[in-house]
């Protein structure tokens, strides 16, 4: 069953927009007509602690948690999170950090993680404007240009 | 029908709105918070009440006079509501009443890991327990429907991971009005002095019997064939772990788990070769299942701790009982640089103040660099935990201690603290720090009676602090902005912490994460007189 669905976990620190990339993942899911399922921890562990999420969507969707070793790709916003994160990577899993982007060319930093999804989707076969409609839906009309533009170069390099 | 993305919470809150409940009261607690939340924000009538006991009986009130009543809580809140709790499992409801208990088993974020389905048995009230975000807009109508029907309070039990995985929901096609509320006197069914509540005691444990001969036949609880080499029963989240995790093996999935269905667990147990129940948290199916005599195998003990999940149900059935991989080390919470509350630890700190802490963010007071907290039992507890302890002490050490409490947990149950205080009064005296950041901090910004505003940030009657625990009768009361007044601060301080006298120092500053919504919600207010 697991064979059928995909396991993706972000990972970061408090405040960097790991919840609000790991909503957006799982409304394309949903969008595409996917069964889906996307779990968080909510409440103390936010304070700037570690903060990680996953989602998992296909067919069938059981366990809201990726279990160890699952995860087909890992995407880690914060360079200090991936050691303790890595494990849950499949072997043949992929490890997606904020290295692939370079950060000088955001405009606005807190962009990151939009960006990280733009690398990230270019690893499914799912239309570019599901994403792109659902990163506008998730954010304030004056942050879209610069969303749009972090989106774009995460397409670009991933 | 509609499909929609839905975390179980908010799956929770539009069911309530699809089966019209007429009101729903609680008190924020991870990871129950955001049903109220989202009841409202699309369009039903929620509030927060002081505290969950205040909550329930809310909600009972509504449900006597014929209303369909949503009462929300974490599993510690239900202790504190635990008083109304047991009776009104006799009174029963003319209307409709479903309590969510939000357990956390893990504890991400609660001072302990209780298993709320021990509630259901000792109430004796009935319990239903959601699986996915479909399940919990399921059960959360179903559970309406039979509070009416037998006319008694329902437990929907649901853990964080319930509450907080999102997972696709098909709403109902028929959306229900709000109840026509009428009130109708009945001395005996709803006045528990003793010569009505023997008979009230009796009428419960009928219901319950037929309520057991109806979760015999339901379809709720459901069996998936598969192979008769393994048979699982369990519920909750663990099933759907326990379904990835075996998925060759026959399930028995329970939904009501209070009162069980031992003649269709009996028979599917003896359906199949081996049998293993898996609960999350205490060992609750499994010892009652045993107790029927039906031969089922359990847990071994490690698996009590912390939540369950695929690797661990394999481990489980496996019988596995070598130590588990250590979870990964993150990055711990602290307090937010900028937080309000951390000039007042780093003073308590270098005081070395012995300190009663409370739940809130300021618990996190307790990790370096600070280092400033000395207890921390349950919501209040600083207050009373700090009388005991300044009763006791040497006077050396009675005159160190602090009671710190946050705002919104000091209008929940600090205040007869306060009023212990002020009456068996200790001979040294008390200081008492009320953290006040104007919110709910912790569970994400919730209003409360002291911030002036209601559940959906509407203005309403602002609780004075100060003005009561004068009139209360407290010595000293003192507000300030510890951080800004930081000289005045420390030297209020010591002079209390010197003096035989009661203090509360309320030091006032909004939390950093909430100060721009805060002047937002009174701008708009301004504008609107």
């Amino acid at each position: 069953m697991s064979d059928q669905v995909t396991n993706i976990v972000v990972a970061g620190l408090g405040g960097q927009g790991v919840l609000k990339a790991s909503d957006i993942i799982a409304e394309v899911a949903f969008a595409a007509g996917l069964d889906v399922k996307k779990a968080e921890v909510h409440g103390m562990s936010q304070r700037g602690g570690s903060v990680t999420s996953d989602v998992r969507f296909g067919q069938g969707v059981l366990s809201p948690m990726v279990p160890a070793g699952q995860a087909d790709y890992l995407v880690v916003l914060d360079e200090t999170q991936v050691e303790n994160n890595k494990a849950v990577l499949k072997p043949e899993g992929e490890l997606l950090t904020i290295a692939l982007i370079n950060p000088s060319n955001l405009k606005n930093k807190r962009t990151i993680n939009v960006a990280m999804l733009g690398a990230l989707s270019k690893r499914f076969d799912i239309d570019e404007k599901l994403w792109t409609d659902t990163i506008k839906a998730n954010l304030p009309q004056r942050l879209h240009e610069v969303n749009m533009e972090a989106f774009a170069l995460g397409r670009q390099v991933g | 029908m509609t499909r929609m993305l839905l975390s179980g919470n908010e799956a929770v809150a539009q069911a309530a709105l699809d089966s019209g409940v007429n009101l729903g009261a609680g008190y924020p607690g991870t990871p129950s918070t955001e049903i109220l939340e989202h009841f409202s924000a699309i369009g039903g009538a929620a509030q927060w009440s002081p505290n969950e006991k205040v909550a329930l009986e809310v909600g009972i009130g509504a449900a006597f006079g014929g209303a369909k009543a949503l009462v929300t809580m974490k599993h510690v809140g239900l202790n504190v509501a635990a008083d109304p709790l047991f009776t009104v499992a006799y009174t029963g409801v003319s209307g409709s009443l479903v309590i969510i208990s939000a357990d956390d088993p893990g504890m991400a974020s609660s001072q302990n890991e209780q298993d709320n389905r021990n509630y259901a048995k000792a109430a004796g009230v009935p319990m239903l327990e959601p699986s996915d975000s479909q399940q919990a807009y399921d059960y959360l109508a179903l559970a309406l429907q039979l509070s009416h029907q037998w006319q008694i309070p329902i437990i929907l039990r649901v853990t964080t991971r319930i509450c907080h995985s999102k997972g696709i929901v098909n709403t109902a096609d028929t959306k229900l009005s709000p109840s026509e509320c009428n009130f109708q006197r009945d001395i005996p069914g709803r006045v528990m002095v003793p010569a009505y509540a023997r008979p009230a005691h009796r009428r419960l444990r009928e219901k319950l019997n037929k309520i057991a001969q109806w979760n015999e036949e339901t379809e709720i609880n459901e069996i998936i064939p598969g192979g008769k080499e393994l048979g699982i029963i369990t519920s909750g989240i663990s099933y759907v772990h326990a379904r990835e995790a075996a998925p060759e093996a026959s399930f028995l999935k329970l939904s009501m788990t209070y009162p069980l269905p031992l003649n269709k667990i009996r028979q599917f147990a003896d359906s199949v070769q081996r049998c293993v129940v898996i609960d999350e948290g205490d060992p609750y199916l499994v010892d009652a299942i045993r107790a029927a005599g039906i031969c089922v195998e359990g847990k071994a003990d490690l698996y009590r701790f912390g939540e369950l999940n695929v690797e661990r149900v394999k481990r489980i059935l496996a019988n596995d009982t070598t130590a588990e991989p250590a979870p990964p080390k993150g990055k711990p919470p602290q307090l937010c640089q900028g937080c309000p509350h951390r000039h007042v630890f780093e003073v308590l700190s270098a005081k070395k103040c012995i300190v009663a802490g409370d739940i809130g963010c300021y618990t996190l007071g307790v990790l370096p660099p600070f280092e400033a907290m000395d207890t921390c039992v349950c919501m209040g507890a600083s207050i009373s935990v700090g009388l005991g302890l300044r009763h006791t002490l040497p006077e050396d050490q009675a005159r160190r201690v602090v009671s710190v409490i946050g705002d919104s947990t000091f209008v929940h149950s600090g205040i007869t603290g306060i009023v212990d205080m002020v009456y068996n009064r200790p001979k040294t005296g008390h200081v008492v720090l009320i953290l006040d950041n104007s919110t709910t901090a912790m569970t994400g910004l919730q209003e409360h009676p002291g911030t002036g505003r209601l559940l959906n940030h509407e203005p309403a009657y602002q609780l004075d602090f100060a003005a009561m625990l004068t009139a209360m009768g407290v010595d000293n009361v003192h507000v300030l902005d510890a951080g800004k007044e930081s000289d005045n601060f420390e030297q209020i301080l010591t002079d209390s912490l010197a003096c035989d006298q009661t203090t509360v120092i309320i030091a006032r500053r909004p939390c950093i994460l909430a100060a721009k919504k805060i002047r937002e919600y009174q701008t708009k207010q301004e504008n609107a007189c």
